[in-house]
């Protein structure tokens, strides 16, 4: 029943407006299962099949629980052991790759280090630290909104502020892609708000391609291109929607017929409601 | 305001503490006339150490450096030590059952077969407050290094980190309160290790100084040893805790 909706939308992914796009991802039967001490293994994912296309903001929208955090990660090469194929600008994913920037479900901010120190840590790592890596830190504290913080410890910051220093820190080597996993989970609704503004901002002016993981139906309508929902677990896809609002949003469009009846589409996919 | 004045109760109460002890203890002394070998009074301890200013300076000199050879000697060991444990499943099936083995022997035991090999000169208090100190480092920091926190690790590992990158700028400095926390134990621990040593066989130190006073019926001299042995376990402790400052500045205010 799940795999209906897929067959209605033809090749995975395919869309008439999106082919004219390069393609910055392809995922194509993507099945993950895990072994477990305990007898059988727990298939995560059974079947996921699309195309991620340059410059999209795709939200992975499913319930707890169903695999999206597990194929985020293999997209971020952080899991291994999938099989079918995970390809980023035509290279099968087998390690993290170097134009990918992933903001984690918890901020996991270093304590230890200062907030400027956090975010040039991706550049410290690279071994291309410097007067250049610190001036981009700032500049993107600064579009975040944490100017005059750079030299506080994160334990002196609220949930939100630590988040937007982990957003600052995916984004310091001006990656291509970037992958968030229910980045603003932990966020109180009005703060959330602001953050979802703040990041089509960010993707505006950095032109990255997005893959962000949500369960909220209204985040996922909200920010992005495109919705591929997640069925239970063993996940497949049980839609793939176009989301048809001009950009740039504002709160507005969070009110308008077309916002809500997307919505509905994603909660019937979901098994919400009818 | 409640604060100002709850800082004051901090260093207040604890000194009130300790001069109700010293003023009934020099009352008890006084009223029921105890001798001065049982027990001297706080004046009596005083004088004593006015007048063996210089014996007792020089006397310390070996016993702090007995100490921190020790416990710098158990730092440069069990910090390498406990990476190996806490890094590799063999190695900490090898180590650990020795590890706990050697710990459970108790020092005092040991002491005088460590004389034997190192002689009575500083190796053999070096080696004794190198054994005691040792134990709760390894502990401590392997202990620190398991629990770095997984997410931070998975950080680092999506960033492309090596393996060296993620020892050092992720597992270190997330094991360094344990460090620390290891750190202080051990180095109160590095004093009696020391003075142990000195105890079973010696002819300098705070250790051996206490023990001939003693022998002497010398209390006031053996007493005034010991509050200079107590000041010199709290100085080492507090050198520890100012490093920690230094070196964790992140943990001030927080937590
Ligand atoms: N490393 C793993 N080993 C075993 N099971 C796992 C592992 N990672 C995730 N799982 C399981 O896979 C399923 C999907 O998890 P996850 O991808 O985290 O879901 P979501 O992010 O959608 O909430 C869960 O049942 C989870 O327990
Ligand atoms: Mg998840």
């Amino acid at each position: 029943m799940a795999h209906a909706n897929v067959q209605e939308t033809g090749p995975a992914g395919w869309t008439e407006k999106a082919s004219t796009l390069p393609v910055i991802g392809k995922f194509r039967d993507v099945r993950q299962e895990f072994l477990r001490k305990t007898g059988n293994p727990l298939l995560a994912i059974e079947e996921i099949s699309f195309d991620l296309f340059e410059g999209h903001l795709v939200s992975l929208l499913g319930p707890s629980g169903c695999g999206k955090t597990t194929f985020l990660k293999i997209v971020a090469g952080l899991v291994k052991g999938y099989t079918g194929t995970v390809q980023i600008n035509g290279v099968d994913v087998t390690d993290p790759h170097p134009d990918v920037g992933f903001v984690f479900q918890q901020p996991n901010l270093m304590p230890w280090r200062t907030v400027i120190k956090n975010v040039t840590l991706p550049m410290e790592i690279r071994k291309e630290a410097g007067p250049e890596a610190t001036a981009r830190a700032h500049e993107l504290l600064k579009l975040v909104g944490l100017e005059g913080f750079e030299d506080a410890y994160p334990n002196q910051l609220s949930g939100g502020m630590q988040q937007r220093v982990a957003l600052c820190r995916a984004l310091v080597h001006s990656p291509k892609l970037l992958l968030m996993d229910e980045p603003f989970g932990a966020l109180d609704e009005l703060t959330r708000m602001d953050m979802h503004d703040l990041l089509l901002d960010i993707r505006e002016k950095t032109g990255a391609t997005c893959l962000f993981v949500t369960h909220s139906i209204s985040e996922a309508v909200y920010l992005s291109d495109i919705v591929v929902v997640f069925s239970q677990r063993p996940a497949v896809i049980a839609d793939f929607i176009e989301i048809d609002l001009a950009y740039p949003r504002t709160p507005e469009t969070r009110y308008s017929a077309d916002f809500t009846a997307l919505e509905h589409r994603a909660s019937r996919a979901l098994g919400i409601t009818r | 305001m409640t604060k100002l004045l709850n800082n004051w109760r901090l260093a207040l109460y604890p000194v009130a503490g300790i001069v109700v002890i010293l003023v009934v203890w020099q009352l008890y002394t006084d009223l029921f006339g105890v001798s001065q070998i049982v027990l001297p009074s706080p004046t009596d301890i005083w004088g004593a150490m006015v007048k063996n200013n210089s014996l007792l300076l020089r006397e310390t000199w070996p016993t702090l450096l007995e100490c921190i050879y020790g416990f710098a000697l158990a730092l440069a060991l069990g910090i390498p030590i406990a990476v190996a444990v806490a890094n590799s499943r063999t190695l900490n099936l090898i180590l650990y059952p020795i590890l706990i083995a050697t710990q459970s022997i108790p020092k005092v035991a040991v002491a005088p077969i460590i004389l034997i090999w190192f002689g009575i000169g500083m190796e053999s208090k070096l080696a004794i407050a190198f054994l005691v100190a040792f134990f709760p480092i390894v502990v401590d920091t392997a202990t620190g290094l398991r629990a770095t926190p997984p997410g931070l690790i998975e950080l680092a590992r999506s960033l492309r980190a090596s393996p060296s990158q993620v020892f050092w700028k992720v597992q270190f400095p997330a094991a360094l309160p344990f460090i620390f926390a290891g750190s202080k134990v051990a180095v109160t621990l590095a004093v009696i290790g020391a003075v142990i040593g000195e105890f079973v066989g010696s002819n300098e130190g705070l250790g051996n100084l206490l023990l001939t006073a003693n022998s002497q019926l010398n209390s006031p001299l053996a007493w005034a040893a010991l509050v200079w042995l107590s000041a010199l376990g709290i100085g080492l402790f507090v050198i520890v805790v100012i490093a920690e400052k230094i070196f964790m500045p992140w943990a001030e205010g927080g937590h």
